[in-house]
């Protein structure tokens, strides 16, 4: 089993590294095109800004590799924005993996709440239904940082409410995605990297 | 729903945890790694370490130090003390650090704020403000761990920080630090209603009420505790079950 943790220039790279580490699970970071299409499963981490990000994935080419992976995907956070059809950050078309769309949170007029953007923090993943989650993770809370969310869509894995419900994960065929951080959301994020690794 | 966050503060000093009584006659308390783990397996949201002496001694040690942490501890930490620069921000960040505090470094110069934004994105960077009451709405920033009062004053500071770049603010207030009578929720208040980004409540728990307080009262995001946590005086799971007890959400 070899996971390739897809290298390129966004943050929170290595802290996926130390997830996998700690789950003893054999990896490597890699912009290789020949070492993310051979590994088992491939992670496509991300803290940054879209249309910068899109640009740098274009200029590199590892937009149609990604797109064209066959093992199972997994994309964190930006990377799972990128998976979408278009970013509102940016105004930038995205890989096109998944239909959904990434739209800015707007705060609710007037805000009574307080509410905060980015969202920022733990909050619960409910209706989980793919092969990341099992029914024990119904309901558990997850960290997230995001400004922007995908909207509840067809390929919606779970939902977190956060000024509306959006689609706190995303999955399509070989294609897995969370908003939130695994790798930073304790023994439950721990949980759900470890049934990504068992696909 | 977002939970409110509590967060355990390490202050480190030669690579071990300290706590100081608003800041003077320090103790040394434990390991912070082992210390971290803890905290993260009890609950903890998130943790922050605070490297107090780093003005004054080498670096390499606290960065060294960040890696082991970011390789044991499975939930978000902040880093902060004597970051400056870009290359510190970025050394930790390399390190594993999910964010990084600066304070008197900000307060110096300001757009340090708008440069690590830039550099990092806004979510890596906590603009911590230490500000002693003066009278009335008015509370004057200080620098160096409380001892020097500087130009600046709280709320505009802090919005100032915020359109700069700021993710979060952490707000101490040294008149409420290390004397565990609560948190300063009227001016904790105050600023989260003039601010949209999270502000996290520092300086004054003494007890589960006060956590109470400071969420309800002072419509803080996240309670940051020092102390308490390291002598014991309060355990996390039962402040999270008191809590939620009272109504206010948190991850249990």
């Amino acid at each position: 089993m070899k996971i390739a943790i897809i290298k390129y220039n966004a943050g929170n790279i290595r802290s996926v590294s130390f997830a996998l580490d700690r789950l003893g699970v054999e990896h490597i970071i890699t912009a290789d095109p020949d070492e993310i299409r051979n590994a088992d499963k491939v992670i496509f981490p991300g803290v940054g800004e879209a249309s910068s990000t899109m640009k740098y994935l274009k200029d590199t080419k590892l937009d149609e590799l990604i797109v064209s992976l066959k093992q199972p995907v997994l994309g964190i956070c930006l990377g799972m924005q990128l998976m979408c059809s278009h970013s509102e950050e940016g105004d930038v078309p995205c890989l096109g993996i998944f239909e959904e769309t990434v739209n800015k949170f707007e705060l609710p007029q007037p805000n009574t709440d307080l509410i905060k953007v980015p969202h920022m923090g733990w909050n619960a993943i409910t209706n989980v239904n793919s092969a990341l989650f099992d029914a024990s993770l119904e309901g558990k809370y997850v960290y997230f940082v995001h400004s922007y969310y995908v909207a509840l869509g067809e390929h919606t894995a779970a939902t977190t409410n956060y000024i509306l419900p959006y689609s706190s994960a995303l999955h399509k065929n070989n294609f897995y995605a969370t908003q939130f951080h695994p790798e930073k959301s304790g023994d439950v994020g721990s949980k759900i990297l470890e049934n990504f690794i068992k696909l | 729903m977002l939970a409110k966050r509590i967060i355990p503060c390490l202050d480190i000093k030669n690579g071990m945890t300290v706590k100081g009584i608003k800041f003077v006659g320090i103790k040394e308390v434990g390991d912070p790694v082992e210390l971290g783990a803890l905290y993260a397996q009890q609950g903890a949201d998130e943790l922050v370490f605070l490297d107090i002496t780093a003005s004054h001694e080498g670096r390499k040690t606290f960065v060294d130090l960040v890696k082991r942490i970011a390789q044991h501890i499975n939930i978000p930490f902040t880093v902060g003390g004597g970051i400056s620069e870009i290359k510190d921000a970025e050394a930790l960040l390399n390190a594993g650090a999910d964010k990084i505090s600066i304070n008197s470094s900000a307060v110096k110069n300001p757009q340090l704020i708008n440069d690590m934004a830039k550099n990092f994105g806004s979510q890596f960077v906590v603009v911590a403000i230490d500000a002693k009451h003066f009278d009335g709405d008015e509370w004057i920033v200080t620098v160096n761990g409380g001892r020097i009062p500087t130009e600046k004053r709280l709320f505009s500071w802090a919005k100032e920080a915020e359109e700069r770049g700021a993710g979060e603010i952490l707000f101490t207030s040294m008149d409420h630090d290390g004397v565990k009578q609560g948190f300063a929720n009227e001016a904790l208040a105050k600023m989260s209603t003039e601010l949209s980004i999270p502000i996290i409540a520092s300086g004054g728990a003494g007890s589960m009420e006060h956590f109470k307080d400071v969420f309800t009262t002072g419509k803080a995001d996240a309670g940051l505790a020092a102390s308490i946590f390291h002598y014991k005086e309060i355990a996390i799971p039962d402040l999270k079950a008191y809590l939620n007890n009272e109504g206010i959400n948190v991850r249990l």
